[in-house]
């Protein structure tokens, strides 16, 4: 297995079902197949991770780099597995006219886009995957026919493509600067560089642009008028994959940086801020997808903060807390869409009475809901531990205090979803029940993102040994910095 | 030469920004194009400008005659413009529905109802 | 748009426009044109007949319909590229045989098939927006496709 081998797997897939679109179970099988072999591909690829592969066997630094590095594989795992869910839910979820305008294959888009996202190690190639993975999500969004689905999906575009532009900027000033757009080349140039202002430069634009992909403080205003607007599949896998590929990118591009005290503190506060500002937003949100939306940003915050620490345990939390927060957030979404089918509407005040009607909804609820707000033994509490260990072991015990309170502000928002659509009783509904079979269907992939969840929370000793591997193969770039510059 | 397309990048920015935040769903079209236009030019000049030297291999040679021109950053620049042309074109698309849905293309106007999900 | 002249004229661009678009696509290895030039050309033709006949008339001059060529060439594009996997080589690795025809050598090779599928591609595209675009009335799917160059 080679980097490039799950990107092909998702393409040939989706010309596969581009080409055979007429028959609605084919379709499903087949992009079944395709999301089965992916994750197979992706598991031997995670256990034995390629390395470095040149595309068309250019020499580096002239040719397209990938790199199947721990992180990245890691990472292509866990979105393999989420796709595969989604694909799964989508057999109830997606209407017959979203499935014959494509969605199949625009989702097998989106898996290409974001997992060469995570493989590259070419700046301007990493443009390209930002640009198939927002054309397809573009496509995914505007597959609804109401008029506020056609609006998030436009606002949704503007932002985005302002953000990939802003990259472009970046990446073109860089070529222009370095003259190299491989990642450990840029590095090796960066160390020898004594030019900190064209440096701060360049960083900032870039910095801004992975900023709007990952839905930070001031820049997010994009993320909660788009995501609750399509179907709840496609919703949990943007809102598992999507702004986390803003937050690799950010990860890697910042393991080339030579360290800085100033961006550090920077982006420190980006992350407190974006923390705050999300999970207070979710407390006045009325439906299940606009609360869990602002989830979104502040949990964001989070990996963002543990990037800012670096140090130590820094780097090793971030990576941790990508992985859970991946499966924790689609799975919660494909929550919300089981209660969405069984109650016909996902306001949170027309719903109730779930806890006494359906249990193991209520369980499958909790799961997910109890690991975002760090409850232990589930993997949210190791992994916001190990963010305010870090903070403590740094002496940063404002962000400490920070992501303590939020984190009990997030158990606030769940316990107010819990509230209304479990706990209190079921209004008056006439509607009939969902069959069996459905409901079969679409808890399936939640059951096993939730037994992924607490597994995680269980062995959360190999799943931070991986991150930590992750995280030092990552590091040796920034240690090379490090020495010219003392 | 640089110094002049260095402002017009800054020119075709400003432009773009003042179109984007206007209220027509087109002229928001239209601001992106300029952007985008804006920083294609941009990583041109940023690569350095040399005229009259296509990066060719003459006929029978196996290098080029002298400095040429840098090719990659011109490869950068027609990936780019692609890529913008397709997302624009999509673009394109979705504001005709936009107009068949309200038959307005006032951003103000779509942006209302956002609670009726 | 029903206009005599535009018609007419048609008749006598629309061959020109084809012909260059492969030559555009045969040059395109060593000089400047290749798949997506060609792609583009080749459909503006298309967008021609569209004018001058409607975008029905495109529709039946087209025997597949756009996202099936784009299928088609997407699949072609990573088949090209898997050759050279096949091989042992990386992905995308150019692999080129020669062939003696009783006129020269004839020189073949993967990327050409890559630029053929991403001439498909784009003419695909590029015909799923515009019929998106003329084809008022019904209300329309979002069409759909990505860019391989």
């Amino acid at each position: 297995m080679t980097a490039v081998h799950p990107l092909m797997v998702s393409l040939l897939t989706a010309g596969m079902l581009l080409a055979f679109r007429k028959n609605r179970w084919a379709m499903r099988l087949l992009s079944l197949a395709g999301g089965l072999v992916h994750l197979g591909i992706s598991i031997q690829l995670f256990r034995e991770p390629s390395g470095m592969l040149q595309l068309g066997s250019w020499p580096a630094p002239f040719g397209i780099s990938f790199l199947a590095d721990r992180f990245a594989t890691m990472m292509v795992l866990v979105a393999s597995i989420i796709g595969l869910a989604v694909l799964i839910t989508s057999w109830i979820d997606v209407e017959s006219r979203e499935e014959k305008l494509g969605f199949h294959p625009m989702v097998h888009v989106l898996m290409t886009g974001v997992c060469g996202a995570f493989l590259t190690h070419d700046l301007f190639n990493l443009f390209v995957w930002f640009e198939v993975m927002l054309m397809a999500s573009f496509v995914l969004l505007g597959l609804g026919e109401k008029r506020v689905q056609v609006s998030g999906a436009l606002r949704y575009f503007a932002l985005n493509l302002v953000s990939s532009l802003f990259f472009l900027s970046a990446v073109g000033l860089l070529y222009g600067w370095l003259g190299t757009l491989q990642m450990s080349d840029i590095a090796i140039r960066l160390a020898q560089t004594e030019e900190r202002g064209l440096l701060l430069g360049i960083g900032a634009l870039l910095f801004l642009a992975f900023a709007i992909k990952a839905a930070l403080f001031p820049v997010f205003a994009w993320l909660p008028v788009s995501y609750p607007m399509p179907s709840f599949g496609v919703s949990a896998l943007f809102a598992g994959l999507l702004t986390k590929v803003g937050v690799v990118a950010m990860v890697r591009f910042y393991c080339l940086l030579p360290a800085d005290s100033t961006l550090q503190s920077f982006i420190i506060f980006a992350g407190l801020a974006t923390m705050v500002v999300g999970v207070l937003c979710a407390i006045g949100q009325s439906t299940i997808r606009r609360i869990l939306s602002f989830h979104i940003v502040s949990q964001v915050g989070y990996m963002v903060l543990a990037l800012g620490l670096f140090n130590g345990l820094g780097l090793t939390a971030c990576l941790f807390y990508l992985i859970h927060h991946i499966l924790v957030k689609a799975n919660l979404f494909l929550v919300g869409g089981i209660v969405h089918r069984i109650q016909g509407s996902e306001k949170v005040q027309e719903c109730g009475g779930l806890a006494s009607a359906y249990p193991w909804l209520a369980f499958l609820f909790w799961i997910p809901a109890l690991s975002l707000a760090g409850l232990p033994p589930l993997s949210g509490f190791w992994a916001k531990l190990l963010v305010i260990r870090t903070g403590l072991d740094q002496g940063n015990f404002s962000a400490v205090g920070v992501a303590l309170a939020v984190g009990l502000l997030t158990l606030l928002s769940m316990i107010k979803i819990w509230n209304e659509v479990f706990w209190k009783p079921l209004p008056e509904r006439t509607e009939p029940p969902p069959s069996r079979r459905t409901l079969a269907i679409l808890a399936a992939p939640s059951v096993a993102l939730g037994l992924l969840t607490i597994l995680l929370g269980v062995f959360a000793q190999t799943g931070i040994e991986w991150s930590d591997q992750a995280a030092q193969e990552l590091r040796p770039q920034v240690v090379l910095l490090e020495e010219p510059a003392e | 030469m640089e110094v002049l397309l260095a402002i017009l990048v800054g020119f075709l920015y400003a432009a773009g920004v003042y179109l984007m935040l206007r209220r027509s769903i087109v002229k928001l079209l239209f601001g992106l194009a300029l952007l985008g236009n804006a920083t294609n030019l941009l990583i041109f000049v940023a690569a350095g400008l040399q005229r009259g030297r296509p990066a060719f291999v003459p006929i029978g040679a196996t290098e080029p005659k002298g400095p040429v021109a840098d090719p990659l950053a011109q490869a950068l620049i027609l990936t780019a413009i692609v890529i913008g042309f397709g997302l624009l074109a999509f673009a394109t698309v979705l504001t005709r529905r936009v107009y068949d849905l309200q038959q307005d293309d006032d951003l103000d106007a779509l942006s209302g109802g956002e609670e009726d999900v | 748009m029903n206009s005599a002249i535009l018609q007419t004229l048609c008749k006598a661009v629309i061959p020109l426009l084809l012909m260059t678009a492969i030559w555009f696509f045969l040059r395109g290895h060593n000089e400047p044109g290749g798949g997506f030039i060609a792609g583009l050309v080749f459909a503006s033709a298309y967008v021609l007949y569209g004018l001058a006949f409607g975008p029905q008339a495109v529709r039946e001059s087209m025997r597949l319909s756009p996202r099936t060529l784009m299928a088609f060439g997407l699949l072609l594009s990573v088949a090209a590229g898997l050759i050279g996997v096949f091989d042992h080589q990386a992905f995308l690795t150019g692999l080129w045989t020669e062939f003696e025809t009783g006129f020269g050598k004839l020189k073949l090779g993967t990327p050409l098939l890559f630029d053929l599928g991403v001439m498909l591609v784009v003419i695909g595209a590029v015909n799923s927006i515009l019929l998106e675009l003329t084809e008022a009335g019904e209300s329309n799917p979002q069409s759909q496709g990505e860019e391989a160059a």
